[in-house]
């Protein structure tokens, strides 16, 4: 199952390599992972997606709360929350069906060509990981994927439960 | 504002907080500091041979005094040499700062001569590190680093000084952090109220508890406080190979060591408990066999500074977050409240059926053996020092033999790697200790192969005059590697025999030092007694010690924490 921890941190040099390291050194997973600096700019905002039972999340938890640049930590999961994650993606658009059927797409699934040129489009969608994996999947079937980003997943809590220093 | 270069600000930032001794070498991109170190008499710098043995000496002057241990070394080789005792600091939890020399700044990343990614190298192993990229921030760094390393859990800190910013040709103001404290690091010292009255309420309904001590309780300086709730609840206590002397090693409700190594009265009782206070310790594959078997009648309290050791391995029933010192201070205040005239009474079943376990006397060996045995030689340490030397060891059966054979009544005697286990160690650690303590006795209970991975280290002790005693348990092989191979590879010894053992009397005596050697059991007590004797010098005991001779009792794999081989025959 996923599972996706937000973390408040230090916006220092080598905070990052730390979390990172966290990570690896004790074999836990990491799906996406997320990092920018906050409205405040000593702080960063890392969101990572991850999966593990209850036991593993919460020693990825306590180890993160355990580096000293980390100020907060919170499983986004273990409560109503949003997430978000955007895509970038250029596929090969050489001919009026193709054309048409990419256009159709982009707009069923609400998202926004960025750039055209003579035999590409390159389209923009913002949204839930599985949302994103869908509209992915079907550009496929009509036409083929040059190349694709992802931001990796993103989120806040709902309501008034947030992550502050 | 007094203005100064950056190297003589890292050596007057040491002054300021109150260093005395700094345990490393000199390299080309530390040679300001060094510099800054000539005309000033605050800080001691002890000149090593070997930047791992700097680290093991920082190390075993912080485990013997609470002290945090300073490292000075170069950039590149010197500040790699240093990574295994930083590892060895890390995870047994001792206080550490390392500074680091680093290239000049404009170079860094360019591949320059004796440049490595310190900060890099050493992160898994390190609580936190610095790269200071300004002179005016050197004091804060250095004055965080030792706050951080010292605090809550210790552990090592690296400061990495690049040298352009130590350069002694350009001043910078000078100004001691008023303030160390970062809102991103609050350790937890008090117990939650509603943990504490759980979990004395717990140990008041218990008719089987124990007291499991760890190393965390020597941190907190908690010896008096956890004695202190002992002997109110009148329980069997326990202490991890970390914890020895947390809670005295004489004292009549000490049941031994618990684990791998552990009695068989330790591991029955913490097998049969149905209320296992741990304080301190963090339920190491060591102490705890198979988690799957591992005490399955105890309610379990978990007491530890880090909250990440709680429920790692083992489940804790109540979690309690705090400083030992502290909980205990505040479970004593809630038991203050119960009444427990009936603890005596309570707990008399558990105790007779303690006794029966301790009748079979698992420590016993062959006494009429005409072999030196080990544990014959850490009897007769023991008699020779009195019981109050300072313990240090190296890695392998000797050290399972001192701290069997060796009861502890102080905190802070015994020194020894027990989470990284690191060979090497001991003799570093010894002088260490020597330079803390030098009116004591700092003793070294080492083996033929450990004391060889640092052995250069008996110069550095003959510049300082450091009059260690070094106890060889020589046994011609790798002793715990040799037992493994006898039980599990069917005795065949891969590599673990060494075949060109130097004459250790004569290599001492090159260095400076008096050496002993001792081949026959009759010699041994005289041969101790002019070891002891000898007050001003290094004396080295080669002895010769049986080459069969196996560690037991010894944890069954995959077995619960009672499942033990005694002998090379008998089984629990």
């Amino acid at each position: 199952m996923k599972r996706i921890i937000s973390v408040l941190m230090e916006n220092a040099p080598g905070a990052l390599s730390r979390i990172v390291g966290v990570f690896s050194q004790r074999g836990y997973n990491v799906d996406s992972l997320c990092v920018a600096e906050t409205d405040d700019p000593s702080l960063s905002r890392l969101t990572i997606a991850t999966q593990g039972d209850n036991k593993v999340i919460e020693q990825i938890i306590k180890q993160m709360n355990k580096l000293i640049d980390v100020l907060k930590v919170t499983e986004l999961t273990e409560a109503a929350h949003v997430e978000r994650e955007l895509v970038l993606v250029k596929v090969v658009a050489n001919s009026e069906a193709s054309r048409s059927e990419i256009i159709r797409n982009v707009d069923i699934f609400r998202a926004k060509i960025l750039d055209v040129s003579a035999v590409n489009y390159t389209i923009e969608l913002t949204g839930a990981s599985e949302k994103l994996d869908a509209f992915i999947t079907t550009l496929g079937n009509s036409s083929s994927i040059v190349e694709s980003a992802r931001t990796g997943v993103c989120g806040l809590a709902r309501g008034e439960r947030a992550l502050t220093p | 504002m007094k203005m100064m270069s950056g190297a003589a600000m890292v050596v007057q930032t040491l002054n300021d907080l109150g260093v005395k001794h700094v345990f490393g070498y000199p390299g080309g991109a530390v040679l300001d500091i060094y510099d800054a170190l000539l005309g000033q008499d605050q800080v001691e710098h002890v000149l090593v041979r070997h930047e791992q043995a700097a680290a093991h000496m920082a190390d075993g002057y912080a485990r013997s005094t609470g002290i945090t241990g300073t490292v000075l070394v170069t950039s590149g080789p010197g500040a790699t040499n240093t990574l295994t005792g930083i590892a060895t600091a890390y995870m047994d939890s001792i206080p550490m700062v390392v500074l680091s020399g680093q290239v000049p700044s404009q170079h860094i990343g360019e591949d320059a001569f004796q440049e490595t990614d310190m900060v890099g190298c050493s992160r898994p192993i390190v609580k936190h590190s610095f790269l200071v990229k300004r002179a005016v921030d050197i004091p804060k760094a250095i004055a965080q680093a030792y706050y951080i390393a010292n605090t809550g859990r210790p552990g090592p800190v690296v400061v990495d000084l690049p040298k352009d910013i130590v350069n002694v040709t350009e001043s910078h103001p000078y100004e001691f952090p008023a303030d160390v404290t970062m809102r991103s690091y609050n350790p937890v010292l008090k117990g939650h109220n509603k943990q504490i009255r759980k979990a004395v309420a717990s140990m008041v309904k218990a008719k089987r508890p124990v007291l499991y001590v760890g190393g965390g309780a020597i941190t907190a300086e908690a010896q008096g406080k956890v004695t202190e709730l002992a002997e109110l609840l009148g329980c069997p206590v326990t202490c991890t190979l970390m914890g020895l002397g947390a809670f005295s090693g004489v004292h009549e409700q000490f049941v031994g060591m618990l684990g791998m190594h552990g009695t068989v009265e330790a591991n029955k009782t913490m097998h049969n408990a149905d209320c296992i206070v741990a304080l301190g310790a963090r339920f190491d594959d060591r102490v705890t066999n198979n988690v799957e078997k591992f005490c399955p009648h105890a309610d379990i309290i978990h007491v530890d500074i880090d909250p990440a050791s709680i429920s790692k391995t083992v489940n804790a029933h109540i979690p309690v977050v705090g400083s030992i010192d502290v909980v205990v201070g505040q479970i004593l205040e809630e038991l203050a409240h119960e009444s427990l005239q009936s603890q005596t009474e309570k707990l008399s079943e558990w105790w007779t059926q303690i006794k029966e376990w301790r009748t079979q006397n698992c420590l016993d060996f062959d006494q009429s053996s005409q072999v030196i045995k080990p544990q014959k030689v850490i009897e007769a340490l023991y008699q020779h020092t009195n019981g109050d030397a300072f313990v240090s060891s190296d890695v392998g059966q000797h050290q399972m033999f001192a701290a069997l054979y060796y009861p502890f009544a102080k905190p802070r005697r015994w020194i020894n790697s027990g989470g990284l286990g690191t060979m090497g160690f001991g003799l570093p650690a010894a002088m260490g200790v020597q330079f803390a303590h030098p009116e004591s006795t700092s003793v070294v209970v080492t083996g033929d192969g450990s004391i060889q991975m640092n052995i250069q280290e008996l110069s550095t002790c003959l510049q300082y005059n450091l009059p260690i005693k070094v106890i060889l348990l020589n046994n011609r092989a790798l002793g715990m590697v040799r037992q493994w191979q006898d039980m599990i590879y069917k005795g065949r010894h891969s590599n673990s025999y060494v075949e060109a053992m130097p004459d250790f009397v004569k290599l001492v005596e090159a260095y400076g030092h008096v050496g002993i050697k001792v081949d026959h059991l009759d010699e041994l007590d005289d041969a101790m007694a002019r070891c002891f004797a000898e007050k001003e010098k290094l004396v080295f005991m080669d002895i010769a010690v049986d080459q069969d001779e196996h560690v037991y009792p010894m944890q069954i794999k995959y077995g619960a924490m009672d499942d033990m081989r005694l002998s090379k025959t008998e089984r629990t």
